[in-house]
């Protein structure tokens, strides 16, 4: 370890730690025991089973049997040969960035909105939770019941606003079935954009707008150059949480389209399901999730780097 | 002028709050009316002949499952806090080595794949016999909420002055001693919020629940909502009912979560 005893605090002022004891660590590794102990069984255990299971045909007669004969990258040839994988991977790159970047837009927007002082504005903003807080099978279900072709208010909208000639099939069409699915995450999506932004523009000291006033700024040259830059920070969290939670959102598709109609609206996370629950390829659903872990990572890692950059340069 | 904009802000606030909560509204709307009206060519905007049917439905159909929620979402609770409270307490107050890399890998764990884990967990819990058990689905719900129970418990914990159990353990109080007597009564407000939140994942949670229950014993209100929806015809004023219904643990800890978060944030037995 190259922690040291004595370490700088703040403004070169050193602190003296108290020494560390024996008996001190071993109390925090009892305090910790449960939680080490369910991490590594419910954690790291899934993960290797995970990899391994990938690399072996694991059927149901697997559960039988106890036995599950390695076949190495099978899994994985079969998943890259099987054409729903390619549509599956288009899908969840579209719905991933085109729920985030209108969950992000739209929240960004509001918060700015509600980043006013008016009258109820705290309120507003807390009502605003609501559909984040829900069960994502209700919200899924009110959207299904929205999006209905002969019954849904979206359609009844639509032909009261004349915008529409006929009813659209929503849920039924293969090229409607995935705007909708994005439609609802984004609904779902906006409020946590919201309240995360929110927050980092809170912390946007009152002065520097103040400043920027004096200066004979417009409010959007404020928010080009005051919010914008000091809010980068909290933008990438957003959208880092956004990314990781979007790529493995499983409840929305489920309950809206299924994954159908034609697999129009399968992604990763479903595929991964479908192969393991419904076809009873254990081995070919883990290889599903295995790269979907990839690809989040890749993500996570673009965003660390990103992060990282962001802070060097304010940093100087 | 100030007054008058601040009216339009209000005012257009207001609308943008409609519009975004308008889809909760057409639940309630469609839970209150009955069936045959629902399917009308152009829906009524209110429940004119309201009904409770679509409730009686819900309970009728959907009060196991309703049931099942509540025992699964309030031993998450259970089972997180046990876990997550010690393992806070000494990530904040104790001094041990590690304790950056167990926070980080429980920041790296919370982004695995819900889908991975219960493809795996599918395998181990028919292994254990865990399937269609409720303790196993307890135990695969708090794979979501003790990683973030304990950060958010940590998070309070470090505020807590050290002087506070250093005193205790003068007093002769033991490791375990301040942890019951000092910190839990302290972190209560924490320990309520990381409770509450951990309750209402579990409340929400489908893809463990769709994928370690066979529902043969039993399943939890989601599944219960996805299987309704699954039928052909659809029954939308029972649906909306049931959704309506699974909401309410949602919109209470609104109202009175926020309560929490703010007194979990601002409280402390000692004052500087």
């Amino acid at each position: 370890m190259t922690l040291t005893e004595t370490r700088p605090v703040g403004r070169g002022e050193v602190r003296v730690r108290p020494r560390r004891t024996g008996a001190q660590r071993y109390a925090a590794l009892a305090f910790l025991l449960p939680a080490l102990a369910y991490v590594v069984v419910f954690f790291g255990y899934p993960l290797v089973s995970n990899l391994v299971m990938s690399a072996q045909n694991y059927t149901v007669r697997s559960f039988y049997t106890g036995e599950a004969p390695f076949v190495g990258f099978d899994n994985y040839a079969a998943v890259f040969r099987n054409p729903v994988f390619g549509t599956a991977l288009l899908n969840t790159l579209l719905f991933t960035v085109g729920s985030i970047v209108f969950q992000f837009g739209i929240g960004l927007a509001l918060a700015v909105f509600f980043n006013g002082r008016f009258l109820g504005s705290a309120t507003l903003r807390s009502l605003l939770l609501l559909p984040w807080l829900l069960p994502l099978v209700v919200s899924g279900a009110v959207w299904r019941w929205m999006f209905d072709q002969d019954h849904g208010i979206i359609n009844a909208a639509l032909r009261a606003l004349n915008l529409a000639d006929g009813p659209t099939p929503w849920l039924t069409s293969t090229s409607w079935a995935l705007p909708a699915v994005i439609l609802t995450n984004i609904w779902i999506g906006v409020p946590f954009n919201l309240v995360i932004l929110h927050g980092g523009l809170r912390a946007i000291p009152d002065v520097l707008y103040e400043a920027a006033a004096l200066d004979g700024t417009n409010s959007w040259q404020r928010f080009r150059y005051v919010t914008w830059p000091l809010l980068r920070p909290v933008t990438g969290i957003v959208l880092m949480l956004g990314l990781v939670y979007t790529i493995k959102v499983f409840d929305v598709i489920m309950v809206v389209t299924g994954g159908g109609p034609a697999n129009a609206t399968q992604t990763l996370t479903t595929l991964s399901y479908g192969l393991s629950f419904h076809d009873f390829a254990f081995g070919q659903g883990a290889a599903v999730g295995n790269i979907l872990i990839v690809l989040a990572t890749v993500f996570g890692l673009l965003y660390l780097r990103s992060a990282r950059a962001t802070l060097s340069e304010t940093a100087s | 002028m100030t007054t008058n904009r601040g009216w339009v802000r209000t005012t257009v606030g207001v609308v943008i709050m409609l519009v975004l909560l308008f889809p909760l509204y057409w639940m309630i709307n469609a839970s209150l009316q009955p069936s045959g009206a629902l399917l009308k060519p152009s829906p009524d905007l209110f429940p004119v002949h309201g009904t409770f049917d679509g409730y009686r439905k819900a309970l009728s159909t959907q009060q196991g499952h309703l049931v099942s929620s509540v025992i699964v979402a309030l031993g998450t609770v259970v089972v997180s806090l046990a876990i997550a409270m010690p393992a806070a307490y000494a990530l904040a107050q104790l001094k041990m080595r590690g304790g950056p890399v167990i926070l980080f890998a429980l920041l790296i764990v919370q982004m695995i794949p819900g889908i991975v884990m219960a493809n795996s967990l599918y395998t181990v819990f028919g292994n254990l016999g865990l399937i269609d058990n409720y303790f196993g689905l307890i135990l695969a719900d708090s794979t979501a909420t003790i990683p973030f129970a304990i950060l958010l418990l940590r998070a309070f914990m470090i505020s807590i002055p050290r002087e506070l159990s250093e005193a205790a353990r003068v007093d002769g109080a033991g490791y375990w001693r301040t942890f019951r007597s000092i910190i839990v009564p302290v972190s209560r407000n924490a320990m309520v919020t990381a409770g509450l939140f951990s309750f209402l994942f579990a409340w929400a949670d489908f893809l463990f629940a769709i994928t370690l229950t066979t529902g043969q014993t039993f399943a939890p209100v989601t599944v219960g909502i996805y299987r309704f929806l699954g039928n052909q015809s659809a029954d939308w004023n029972g649906i909306m009912a049931t959704a309506t219904l699974a909401s309410i643990p949602a919109a209470i800890l609104l109202v009175i979560a926020q309560r929490f978060v703010v007194a979990g944030l601002t409280s402390g037995a000692v004052k500087d």
